[in-house]
């Protein structure tokens, strides 16, 4: 009787108190699913090291071969930087100012973001569909007939690559970025050279450094559990799998953006606490 | 039900389901099936497709929970059993997954030998040996083994998968539907490959299988389930127990028409429907 108010099968979801009643069953559902995935692989994490045969190919899946898209990606988004920053700062005469506007904001918000939403769409939901195909294909049953614990052999590999990658992702983003960035401004939009990393070098901190690399690694982590938990949790046949994928994207991305609000109002809360964090880079 | 039948050795059960239920979302698939798997005997469950024969045989291997009832391995409940000594209990389990469920990044000889790498402290040249062995004993040639399982027809996969299985020299064994989608050679080289183990060595089997030539040529002991949507309300879902010449014998329209492929009585509930 509860069961059928609350609404827990799709045959009751007949009127919208059956409905909300299977929404908030099906959320909180999710969520405790999710935090036990998130304890068993932090258990797995603390308790085993994986094998470096199943290592080094994940690292090389999802660090080699992420580079080319994030070379590309960063380097557009620098010259569109550029590019769209130009026009106001020449408005009111501080155009010379450009390479600390480009790189600001690359190296705060853009690089650790864009190479999270490259590995999120890249990586994230490859590892959805191959974690769901082995779902389907029962070869996570056969994981376990076999004596290994599913989530340590196929989740710990990839939570580890993701969050030791993307910080070096991210830095490659934001160093192409600014380069691609200078080229532009130095060669096209006519800016001296020196002024544009002249005026880069005071407005970073380290701070800003820094605080791009830790956002990277909570949003590396995030993709991979997100990924690999929708992955485990597919549904049968070619349809559950896509649509294992496109949630991995969808849930990993807004989650990337929730937590790159909240970081970065930690990180401002932080520079207020600690003015000497704002020193300059170099 | 059983008539006349006399299991192996029934004082000792190896795995014992008791009043096991057992759905996914709103369907209910299984509904209170007891069942005893007696050791050294090859245990052989037919069906109607549907009707939970592979959902039975993930509550035997504890892959799947049952949502009410116990499972009991070697008499005690592994509900209470630590994640530890689930772990080692298992490996004396050996599993042929209905499509092979070979590891598809993996080679053949690392598909064979996962078991023993995962579990067993052993050498390379140790668990080698094992792994060319057990390709030899289902017929595979050794240059299959540094191939992919995308490489291999359906029955050397199928073959492969078994290697896999009998790797880890396992106490059961359960195959879910080992000849489906072979030609009929290759489905009595798998019904050999399923006596030869049994002969090989003290080995339970559990087959699930619709194939009326393997229930006859590997059975022991026969049950037959029957899908729980079309089942009187207070009727035993397993609906006959017996030897394979009872079931091929059997009174019972239902077990008379599956095992002799008569479709005469469903399809007309099929038109009805």
């Amino acid at each position: 009787m509860a069961s059928s108010l609350l609404g827990n099968s799709p045959t009751d979801r007949t009127t919208p108190i059956h409905w909300l009643g299977w929404m908030l069953l099906t959320s909180v559902r999710t969520v405790g699913d999710a935090a036990i995935f998130t304890s068993t692989v932090a258990l797995g994490l603390a308790t085993r090291r994986s094998r470096s045969a199943i290592l080094w190919p994940i690292f090389y899946e999802i660090g080699c071969r992420s580079m080319p898209v994030i070379l590309i990606t960063g380097g557009f988004i620098g010259m569109v930087l550029a590019v769209q920053s130009f026009d106001q700062l020449a408005a009111i005469g501080l155009q010379s100012r450009l390479g600390s506007v480009v790189n600001v904001s690359l190296v705060k918000e853009l690089g650790p973001v864009l190479a999270a939403t490259m590995l999120a769409g890249r990586v994230g939901s490859a590892m959805a569909a191959e974690i769901g195909t082995m779902k389907v294909t029962e070869q996570i049953d056969a994981l376990q007939a076999l004596g290994a614990n599913p989530v340590m052999f196929l989740v710990c590999p990839r939570f580890l690559a993701c969050v030791l990658l993307i910080p070096a992702l991210t830095l490659l983003a934001d160093g192409i970025g600014m380069l691609s960035g200078w080229y532009l401004s130095v060669q096209v939009l006519g800016i001296s050279s020196h002024l544009y990393w002249f005026y880069s070098d005071s407005y970073i901190t380290s701070l800003d450094i820094i605080s791009g690399v830790i956002k990277s690694i909570f949003f590396g982590g995030a993709i991979a559990l997100v990924a690999c938990h929708r992955g485990f949790h597919c549904s049968s046949g070619a349809e559950g799998v896509g649509r294992a994928a496109t949630e991995a994207f969808v849930c990993s991305f807004i989650l990337v953006l929730a937590m790159d609000f909240l970081l970065g109002v930690f990180f401002i809360q932080l520079q207020h606490l600690l003015p000497s964090l704002r020193s300059p880079l170099l | 039900m059983s008539e006349n039948f006399t299991p192996p050795d029934e004082s000792s059960p190896i795995i014992e389901l008791r009043g096991c239920s057992r759905g996914f979302g709103a369907m209910q698939v299984l509904r209170d099936i007891s069942l005893n798997v007696y050791r050294g005997e090859t245990l052989v469950l037919i069906g109607e497709s549907g009707c939970g024969k592979s959902v039975t045989t993930k509550l035997l291997a504890n892959l799947l929970e049952p949502s009410s009832g116990e499972v009991f391995w070697n008499g005690q409940p592994v509900s209470q059993m630590s994640a530890e000594q689930m772990r080692k209990d298992r490996l004396k389990l050996g599993y042929l997954f209905q499509g092979g469920a070979m590891f598809d990044s993996l080679s053949v000889y690392e598909n064979v030998v996962f078991g023993l790498r995962e579990n067993r402290k052993m050498s390379e040249a140790d668990m080698r040996e094992i792994a060319f062995t057990r390709l030899r004993e289902v017929g595979l040639p050794a240059s299959a083994a540094q191939k992919f399982p995308s490489e291999l027809s359906g029955g050397m996969r199928k073959r492969a998968a078994l290697a896999r299985a009998l790797a880890m020299s396992p106490e059961i064994i359960i195959y879910d539907e080992p000849t489906t989608g072979l030609d009929p050679i290759m489905s009595d080289v798998i019904n050999e490959l399923i006596l030869q183990a049994r002969s090989a060595r003290p080995v339970t089997s559990i087959v699930v299988t619709h194939d009326m030539t393997t229930v006859k040529r590997v059975a022991t002991r026969v049950v037959m389930l029957f899908p729980l949507a079309r089942l009187p309300q207070n009727e035993s879902q397993i609906i006959f127990e017996g030897t394979a010449e009872q079931a091929f014998n059997h009174p019972d329209e239902r077990v008379h028409d599956f095992v002799h492929g008569i479709s005469g009585k469903r399809l007309q509930e099929l038109f009805a429907a």
